[in-house]
């Protein structure tokens, strides 16, 4: 192992993000050559075809990428941190499948038409009641298997309220759309839906990264953390509501997305010392990067098709989580 | 000048109480072996001493707030817990939580190497502390307390399972500690480790303090009849007391 | 069009057991065999045949129609549906009903017709029309089916009448539109949509882009085509997704300088003379362009 120096390996990452954002604007079935798209990105003139297409459909796709990637990295590393558990991830343990709930119900209420900001609040408030019940049955102590048992029953609980909701609606529609809210898409969405998420995004973002001085110190154990002058009850509190903003508004906007907060804290885990505060920073750049590549790669692979983003990440995170049930049934940790 | 001062400590688990109306003081420089059979109540002692437990009664610790109380006294548990695979440096590092950075960056890494050399780990540091034998990861822990630099070491069976050279350091690092001005109060099986190192013994039974005081006096073949039920010779030596255990009283 | 009918009915039993490929061609040659004793007893499963039967059927000749008859959204007579019991669609209900014919989609209701063929039930399946060649022939087979071809002949004759002044004096310069709706879903010019909308003197711009029946036509696409007009269709209630693209900031500031017409709804949906007054509003609505 070696441990990359951090600030390199925060710039290179940050590089890579950049780099794959790029690409993203560069992306899309209107068929404009480089050249044209950064013209029109930078200097179209308002109202222009190009323009808009840049501005208005590739610009917000690409932020949102970045906010639901960063936040869902993020959240996997704390989530991680503070259980002491590799297989904490906001998707597996049904924080996203209960944000989604949220979401749905404040769609279909009409709530959200009504006071837009619903969406994301009712989203929150669905992720923090998983993030609650976890913390209850598998708080730390608890066990790998009993996280992944009680995410199981979360999830499939969340899902099948969520398909109870859509299929209720009078829009019929809403019935079909059981695949974006479980698999996650930024297909056609614009920027309404980035200022909708970045507010709770952010405050998240910043309650996650404030604890990592607080998880570092659990890497020794809840009583030698608590010994060093950490508040454990404020931190739990301060996870569960960070989580829960960071993955509400998230999923509210773009669906579940899972094993993003599972595949690359573990990819970035060698390269920081394994240290849980380094962790977050770079899980929370590795995630913007995760999300932007995936959804480079379901517009290359299925241009048109709306192919969820998903299903990429569940095809390269599933193998990766199969693996770590092995290896932690094998140390038995 | 008192570093610990518990009033009528009390912790109740249920009803029962575990630790019994405990009343103790402990000044600068002293070794103090807090001993007594499985279940007397050691470790609810220092727990709840520092502030972990609920509790009754007063202890100076707990009344400090969290972070203060972090400068002034180190806990190692007796659960050797390394959650992550970090490096040993990084993991003794963990020492300095409490101090954020107030000494500067130099202040940190002194003390660091400082607790590393003490324990023996200098060619450790780049190691990943999980890849290490249980003995290795308990003499880092140490490590890792001993860099918090406080003035009281509150620690529970810091030597439970380290090979008997490395048992030998750790009480001699122990010693070499209260020598210097600081205190370290430390729950302890080996009664012939705690009968040579140790300045103080308190000996505990069923929550309550049933003698304190001298190690040789505290060993008296009528406590350790009543308390652990054994039946131990103590001997002068040029090395200090020599204390055998040698049959179990039924 | 009987030969239309025997495929789609063909192709609907290919999973059943095959004698039974032979049932619908009995069941149509023994209808037209009893031209002069029309069946008594008609059930419609298809909001498409649903309207056609409603206008062509004797009174008490049709005895239930689809619940979907009823849906304002899908169904340009769903006031008209009012008057007549519905059917969830099932072979059993269909059954108890007693019918003897039914009228038939190719495509939703495979299971229940097979099984109403079985039980010896004449059934008549029509498949969804992409032209007004294809409402023609739909007209008169049901007139014929029902034994009511004279009112078919006299609705037909409206129908070209109509459809022949809607299309006179076409624009030399039409405009270009795309048709739009939900999941970014767009009709070329193969289908009865794209139908309508020449019709009423639009060239249809999807075209451009390569679509020709149905398909997604991403929403960059749609704005770097710049059409004339958008044509999107009437919303329903609660909230959908896929509908969202519909909201789409850059969809609403392109159509800021262009038209959005969300004129396209049930008169839209089936092959019936009510294609008409859909052609009519999209043309009013083509003459109020700038």
């Amino acid at each position: 192992m070696t441990a990359l120096r951090f600030p390199l390996l925060m710039a290179l990452l940050g590089a890579l993000v950049l780099v794959l954002f790029v690409l993203s604007m560069a992306f899309g079935p209107a068929g404009l050559t480089p050249g044209q798209s950064a013209a029109a990105l930078l200097g179209g003139e308002a109202g222009a075809a190009e323009t808009l297409v840049m501005r208005e459909i590739r610009l917000p796709r690409a932020s949102l990428a970045v906010l639901v990637g960063a936040t869902l990295g993020l959240s996997g590393a704390a989530l991680q941190g503070y259980l002491r558990n590799p297989l904490a991830e906001p998707g597996l343990i049904g924080v996203s499948g209960s944000a989604a709930l949220g979401a749905v119900l404040a769609l279909q209420t009409g709530l959200a038409a009504a006071f837009a900001l619903a969406l994301p609040l009712m989203a929150l408030g669905g992720a923090v009641l998983a993030v609650l019940v976890l913390l209850l049955l598998a708080g730390p102590g608890g066990g790998a298997f009993t996280l992944i048992l009680a995410g199981i029953a979360i999830s499939a609980l969340a899902g099948a309220l969520v398909s109870l909701v859509l299929n209720l609606s009078p829009n019929p529609f809403a019935a079909t759309e059981m695949v974006f809210w479980m698999m996650g898409s930024l297909a056609d969405r614009s920027f309404l839906h980035v200022w909708l998420a970045a507010p709770f995004v952010a405050l998240g973002g910043v309650m996650l990264l404030a604890l990592g001085r607080g998880l570092d110190a659990l890497t020794l154990g809840e009583d030698a953390a608590a010994a060093l002058g950490i508040g454990l009850a404020r931190l739990r509190l301060v996870l569960v509501l960070g989580v829960a903003a960071g993955v509400g508004a998230a999923t509210a906007v773009a669906g579940a997305i899972g094993f993003v907060g599972l595949v690359v804290p573990h990819l970035l885990r060698p390269l920081v010392g394994a240290q849980p505060s380094r962790l977050l920073w770079a899980s929370m750049l590795g995630g913007a990067a995760m999300v932007l590549a995936a959804d480079i790669a379901v517009r290359l692979i299925a241009p048109e098709r709306d192919l969820k983003l998903g299903v990429l990440t569940a095809i390269v995170g599933a193998p990766l989580f199969l693996h770590l049930i092995w290896r932690t049934r094998r140390e038995g940790l | 000048m008192t570093l610990l001062s518990l009033e009528n400590l009390t912790v109740r688990r249920g009803a029962c109480p575990v630790v019994d109306e405990v009343t103790l003081s402990v000044g600068r420089g002293a070794f103090v072996g807090l001993i007594g059979p499985n279940g007397a109540g050691k470790t609810s002692l220092m727990r709840a001493a520092l502030g972990l437990l609920p509790h009754e009664g007063r202890s100076n610790l707990a009344t400090m707030l969290p972070e203060v109380r972090a400068r002034h006294a180190a806990w190692l548990p007796q659960m050797r817990e390394i959650a992550w695979p970090v490096s040993v440096e990084a993991l003794v590092r963990l020492g300095r939580t409490p101090h954020r950075r107030a000494g500067g960056q130099e202040a940190d890494h002194r003390a660091v190497a400082n607790a590393l050399a003490r324990m023996g780990l200098d060619g450790f540091k780049d190691r990943r502390a999980t890849e290490l034998s249980g003995g290795e990861q308990a003499r880092v822990l140490i490590a890792r307390a001993l860099a918090q630099e406080t003035s009281l070491l509150l620690a529970d069976e810091p030597i439970a399972g380290l090979d008997p050279a490395h048992q030998l350091g750790a009480m001699e690092v122990f010693a070499a500690l209260a020598d210097e001005g600081r205190t370290v109060v430390a729950a302890l099986h080996d009664l012939g480790q705690a009968a040579r190192f140790c300045t103080r013994l308190v000996m505990m039974h069923q929550g309550r303090v049933a003698a304190d005081g001298l190690p040789a006096k505290v060993l008296s073949p009528g406590r350790l009849a009543e308390v652990f039920g054994i039946r131990a010779q103590m001997i002068d030596t040029p090395h200090g007391p020599l204390f055998q255990p040698l049959e179990r009283l039924t | 069009m009987r030969a239309r009918a025997g495929i789609a009915a063909a192709t609907g039993a290919r999973h059943w057991l095959g004698g039974l490929l032979l049932a619908p061609w009995l069941a149509c040659a023994a209808l037209a065999g009893a031209r002069d004793a029309p069946p008594q007893r008609v059930v419609s499963l298809n909001v498409c045949t649903d309207q056609l039967a409603m206008l062509l059927a004797a009174p008490g000749q049709l005895v239930a129609v689809s619940r979907l008859a009823r849906d304002p959204h899908a169904s340009a007579m769903s006031v008209e549906a009012e008057g007549y019991a519905t059917t969830p669609g099932g072979a059993e209900d269909v059954f108890r009903l007693n019918p003897d014919l039914v009228l038939a989609g190719s495509y939703t209701t495979h299971h229940a017709t097979a099984m109403l063929r079985r039980l010896g039930v004449p059934v008549a399946e029509f498949t969804p029309t992409r032209d007004f060649d294809g409402i023609r022939a739909d007209i008169l087979r049901v007139g014929a089916l029902l034994g009511r071809e004279d009112a078919a002949e006299a609705i037909l004759a409206a129908f070209d009448a109509e459809l022949a002044a809607l299309r006179a004096d076409a624009p030399d310069d039409p405009p270009r539109a795309v048709l739009y709706s939900a999941n970014s879903w767009s009709s070329g010019e193969a289908t009865l949509a794209g139908a309508i909308l020449r019709s009423a003197g639009f060239v249809n711009a999807a075209a451009e882009a390569g679509l020709a029946y149905g398909g997604t036509l991403p929403l960059e696409q749609l704005i770097m085509l710049a059409p004339d007009a958008v044509i999107t269709g009437t919303r329903y209630g609660g909230s959908s997704r896929a509908e969202a693209v519909l909201d789409h900031p850059a969809l609403r500031s392109f159509t800021d300088t262009r038209a959005l017409l969300p004129l396209s709804d049930a008169d839209w949906v089936c092959g019936t003379p009510y294609v008409l007054r859909a052609i009519a509003r999209l043309r009013a609505a083509r003459e109020a362009l700038p």
